[in-house]
């Protein structure tokens, strides 16, 4: 997989989550992804993105535009150093939350995504890479 | 060290005119023409300067802090906000300071002849005190913008919730932009309120204007539409775009909410919910319906 084009933004506040969006918007509209998987990655990535900042307590996001041969790819990796999932297999069941929220945003992501991975270890932080081939 | 400011005293006293002519010059040089009249740049540089005098005399020249300085920063202040509010860049800001340079160095060194020492260690003292005010226009730069920002925010704030009567016992609530916390509560507040002001059965929520809509957005339009209900109030939804659509269902949030894809069949719904009918003139005329009924 090569990688045509990185950037890394903070997470850190409400405000950092509308920018991620944009710019998750911005690269989506310059590799050609449809207007629904345009709608779907932004929308998975605002939800990954709340993730970090809630619970990671903050953390940065690296977006990059990848190809493979002659496809091209939004990848997302999303990183903070939070305290972890303790059960990722719970976390990843429709309607679990240990916060406020509807418990869908996680395993909502994860359907919106071409490619979804999430390493966690407790009391070090969590990496969430989505990824959405066009 | 304690600097002299005799020297930097004697030359604004005695070329204080030559010296505004040429600054204004310089300034007129830096700046894009019409940018600012050429009659106010030299009220303003007039001003500086006597400012300047007066608070060389009576003040520490090496800072500009203290209370001999307040009429020279309160001059600034009140530049910086008007170039800042005119659209300067903070480097066009900063010129009316920097440009001051020039002029008043030529005079030092007219004053100092050939005392190399000297015009070094005036020039220095004088460029010293001319870098703190033109710092300190920067930070009047900044401080100017970031009001402008502020207001504007919370301009936005305000415009950005209106509820509309579309007929009465219907409100709309057209939603525009991204529904973070602080607003979604503001939204709530003044739907909930219009409700029993206009004593409405029926509100449109409309979501056309709102590009993302996630779990966090649904949720709160979910709290949005039980507190209406509370009220006595049915909510529909109306434009969710087909993109949306799809995400929502691959999120798999369920919206229990009547919810229809134009604001257009939101409300010929309501009309026919609170009983009313919208009729052509030309059929309401051939089945001889009463004007009024439609009212």
């Amino acid at each position: 997989m090569n990688i045509e084009k990185t950037e890394t933004l903070n997470i850190r506040s409400g405000e950092d989550i509308v920018r991620v969006r944009q710019n998750v918007r911005t690269k989506a509209l310059a590799i050609g992804l449809s207007l629904v998987d345009q709608t779907r990655i932004i929308t998975a990535a605002s939800e990954i993105a709340r993730n970090t900042l809630d619970y990671g307590g903050g953390g940065t996001v690296q977006v990059d535009i990848v190809s493979v041969s002659v496809r091209k790819g939004l990848r997302l990796i999303f990183n903070d150093t939070g305290p972890g999932i303790p059960d990722i297999a719970r976390a990843l069941e429709d309607g679990y939350t240990s916060g406020g929220g509807m418990g869908l945003g996680l395993s909502g992501a994860k359907r919106l995504c071409s490619e979804f991975d999430i390493r966690s270890e407790v009391g070090k932080g969590t990496t969430v890479t989505l990824i959405r081939w066009k | 060290m304690a600097r002299s400011k005799a020297l930097l005293q004697g030359v604004l006293d005695k070329n204080a005119d030559p010296l505004v002519a040429r600054w204004v010059e310089l300034q007129r040089k830096a700046l894009k023409s019409g940018q600012l009249e050429a009659s106010e740049l030299e009220s303003q540089s007039k001003k500086f300067v006597k400012a300047l005098q007066s608070a060389v005399v009576s003040g520490d020249i090496e800072s500009i802090n203290t209370p001999a300085w307040a009429e020279v920063r309160d001059l600034l202040e009140e530049v910086t906000r008007a170039r800042a509010l005119q659209g300067f860049s903070p480097s066009e800001t900063a010129t009316f300071v920097f440009a001051l340079k020039e002029p008043l160095f030529e005079y030092l060194r007219r004053e100092c002849g050939k005392d190399a020492d000297k015009l070094a260690d005036e020039i220095m003292t004088a460029s010293t005190l001319l870098d703190q005010i033109g710092l300190y226009t920067t930070e009047m730069y900044q401080k100017s913008r970031e009001q402008i920002i502020q207001r504007q925010q919370e301009e936005m704030m305000e415009l950005s919730t209106p509820v509309v009567q579309l007929w009465r016992g219907i409100l709309a609530l057209p939603l525009i932009g991204t529904l973070d916390s602080a607003r979604t509560q503001i939204v709530m507040e003044n739907l909930l309120q219009e409700i029993v002001k206009t004593e409405a059965e029926i509100a449109i929520i409309d979501i056309t204007g709102v590009p993302t809509v996630d779990t966090l957005v649904a949720q709160h339009l979910l709290k949005t539409v039980e507190a209406a209900r509370l009220m006595g109030a049915d909510c529909l939804i109306s434009g969710i775009r087909p993109q949306i659509a799809q995400t929502l269902v691959h999120l798999g949030v369920e919206l229990n909410v009547v919810s229809k894809a134009t604001m257009a069949d939101a409300l010929s719904l309501s009309f026919r919910r609170i009983g009313k009918v919208v009729i052509d003139r030309k059929t309401k005329k051939e089945s001889g319906i009463s004007e009024s009924a439609a009212d």
